[in-house]
């Protein structure tokens, strides 16, 4: 936990003082401590341009890797991802709906978009999960995905549809952000709604960590144990589509981190809850810290939305999982 | 083996009445089935395969919903009883214990005190102890920082069974308690849930076995209770022959003065070979 600290720090550090004009750390110091002398001419990078970008990385990181935990415990799979389940896309075409439609035109975006990302989530996670539950109740990888896949298509259909019916340009970039996944439009006045959100639902989740070990035993060893499953996983579930919608509003939809970081981390800490979610948490701060420091850096001038590079990285990780996993079920067989 | 006298009884602590489950297709996988399980007894259900024994005590300890009758709890319907109030009284060792991800031994068995806790509530020190001495009661204190994916069925069983120890509660459910399970660790776990002083109700495929740790057996056939009483009056050949349709020999073993079970293969339907009684192949080398 220290080291992972430290570590969210350095990744803090290097993301305030590097990108297309260079800071030395040193000054970096100074203007987060105010002890810089006061015009300094990189104040208004690093305060105003770069720290909340940071800060909605920070979160946004942090907030996919618990969400992915969750509903790994939830469907009792270590391939689900809220990227993967399609809550993600249901977040995204419910945003996208929000920005061309102009739906609630007037009321505060800060306040409709992300509210509108949460219904949009949650009908999706919905969807997915009655598509993909057995009869016996469990959850088999490849009805997982399937359902998670065909939800995804049909959400991005309807994103691209009410795109294409509305015909304005100035609506194409802006989507095509939500559709890729990005950072690059963090300002101080938008993250209060996600930092909250991700601490609220991050510490209820830790809070929860024992009901959501139980799911781990299966659905008949969690009833015995005393778990009232099924109002339980619906309470998650609106937890689940709560953070992820309202992180996906500010953020777009960012594949993958919610699929890498808990496996990851239970690698590191094992996977009771309570140990794994903070460390998830944290790992996955980090993660899109350094993903967005790359996306900024790699291509400069040139803005790289860091969904891409997630995807890039969590794509083959992806197949790698699958391939262990069959490799796994061969073993036992 | 004599019940125990030195134990407090509650006549009738579990009690099913008329307890029924039907399946949509309209038959009946237990029908109407009352019996009813004292403080500090141990009572067996014995059956052929399919008559409805594991349907029955998934009924009992809350994984399915009866569609008909109650079960009692100290005079209280479980159906009315939260999920968690249930887990407090009755634990059980439920058949599908597989966890998908790498959960130690430890945690695994701490998990029997959840029924206990508030949801936040981390466990403490007293809990650690519990778990434990659970351990080391079914012979697996080594296992402890063990993976629990990694164990072999008969180590699952135990674990498993430590659990619901830890647990703490008035009623033990256990389905097969002794699958898996070498001779010396059938012989330990049926010992050690008779001496627990709990309200036992034991589903057993071995009518020797359950001869002797039960104090009363209820004998199931296509959901319904067609015997019941001290293993003594109830396991007669007659019987044996009725509901699984097989010959035996039921005869009073001198050393534990249990009912043992002698099966005569070949006697009901058609004769094998080297049946008892005949000489067979290997019969003419032996001097």
């Amino acid at each position: 936990m220290a080291t992972l600290t430290l570590a969210l720090a350095a990744a803090c550090a290097l993301a305030l003082a590097l990108g297309s004009v260079r800071i030395p750390l040193a000054d970096v110091w100074d203007i987060l401590t105010g002890r810089a002398q006061d015009p300094s001419p990189y104040r208004t990078i690093v305060l105003d341009v770069r720290l909340p970008r940071v800060l909605l990385g920070a979160a946004v990181g942090a907030g996919l890797a618990v969400v992915g935990t969750a509903l790994q415990a939830l469907v009792r799979n270590p391939l689900a991802d809220p990227f993967l389940l399609g809550v993600s896309s249901g977040a995204s075409a419910a945003a996208v709906s929000v920005i061309v439609l102009g739906v609630g035109a007037g009321m505060a975006t800060t306040v409709t978009l992300p509210a509108a990302s949460f219904a949009g989530a949650f009908l999706a996670l919905v969807v997915v999960y009655a598509l993909a539950r057995d009869p016996g109740g469990g959850f088999t990888t490849s009805r997982l995905i399937l359902a998670g896949v065909a939800v995804s298509y049909v959400l991005a259909a309807l994103t691209s549809l009410i795109l294409v019916v509305s015909a304005r340009a100035d609506h194409l970039k802006e989507v095509l952000y939500w559709t890729l996944g990005g950072l690059g439009s963090a300002r101080w006045d938008m993250l209060a709604v996600p930092l909250t959100v991700l601490a609220l639902g991050t510490g209820l989740l830790i809070a929860l960590a024992r009901p959501l070990d139980l799911l781990l035993v299966g659905e008949e060893g969690a009833t015995v144990l005393g778990l009232d499953t099924a109002r339980f996983r619906a309470g998650v579930f609106v937890l689940a589509s709560l953070v992820t919608g309202v992180l996906v509003a500010h953020s777009g939809a960012i594949g993958f981190v919610g699929l890498m970081v808990p496996h990851a981390a239970r690698m590191l800490v094992g996977a009771a809850h309570r140990a794994l979610l903070p460390v998830a948490a944290l790992m996955g701060a980090v993660f899109l810290v350094v993903a967005d420091l790359a996306a900024r850096t790699v291509a400069a001038p040139q803005d790289i939305p860091v969904g891409v590079l997630t995807a890039l990285t969590g794509g083959p990780f992806f197949l790698w999982l699958l391939r262990r996993g069959r490799a796994r079920e061969e073993a036992a067989a | 083996m004599k019940p125990r006298t030195d134990l407090p009884r509650t006549e009738g602590l579990l009690r099913a009445e008329d307890l029924t489950y039907e399946i949509p297709s309209g038959r009946r996988l237990v029908d109407a089935v009352s019996l009813s399980v004292s403080a500090g007894e141990t009572v067996g259900l014995v059956g052929p395969n399919g008559s409805g024994k594991t349907t029955l005590l998934r009924c009992v300890y809350g994984a399915l919903r009866p569609t008909g009758g109650r079960v009692l709890l100290d005079g209280d319907d479980l159906a009315d009883a939260g999920a968690k109030a249930r887990a407090r009284r009755i634990a059980t060792v439920p058949q599908d214990g597989q966890a998908g991800f790498e959960l130690t031994v430890r945690q695994i068995v701490a998990m029997g005190r959840s029924p206990h806790k508030r949801f936040w509530e981390a466990d403490t020190a007293a809990d650690e102890e519990l778990v434990r001495g659970a351990l080391e009661r079914v012979g697996a204190a080594d296992l402890v920082g063990r993976s629990f994916a990694r164990l072999s069925g008969g180590e699952r069983q135990r674990v498993l069974t430590a659990r619901a120890l830890v647990q703490e509660p008035a009623v033990l459910v256990l389905d097969e308690p002794t699958n898996h399970l070498d001779i010396r660790y059938q012989l330990e776990i049926l010992g050690l849930v008779r001496g627990l002083g709990t309200a036992n109700l034991l589903a057993l495929h071995d009518l020797t076995l359950a001869a002797y740790y039960c104090d009363r057996l209820y004998v199931l056939d296509a959901g319904r209770v067609v015997a019941s009483g001290p293993p003594k009056d109830v396991l007669t050949g007659e019987l044996l022959a009725e509901v699984y349709g097989v010959a035996a020999e039921v005869a009073v073993h001198p050393a534990t003065g249990a009912p043992t079970v002698t099966y005569l293969p070949g006697r009901i339907g058609a004769p094998l070979p080297g049946q008892i009684g005949e000489p067979g192949p290997q019969g003419a080398i032996r001097p």
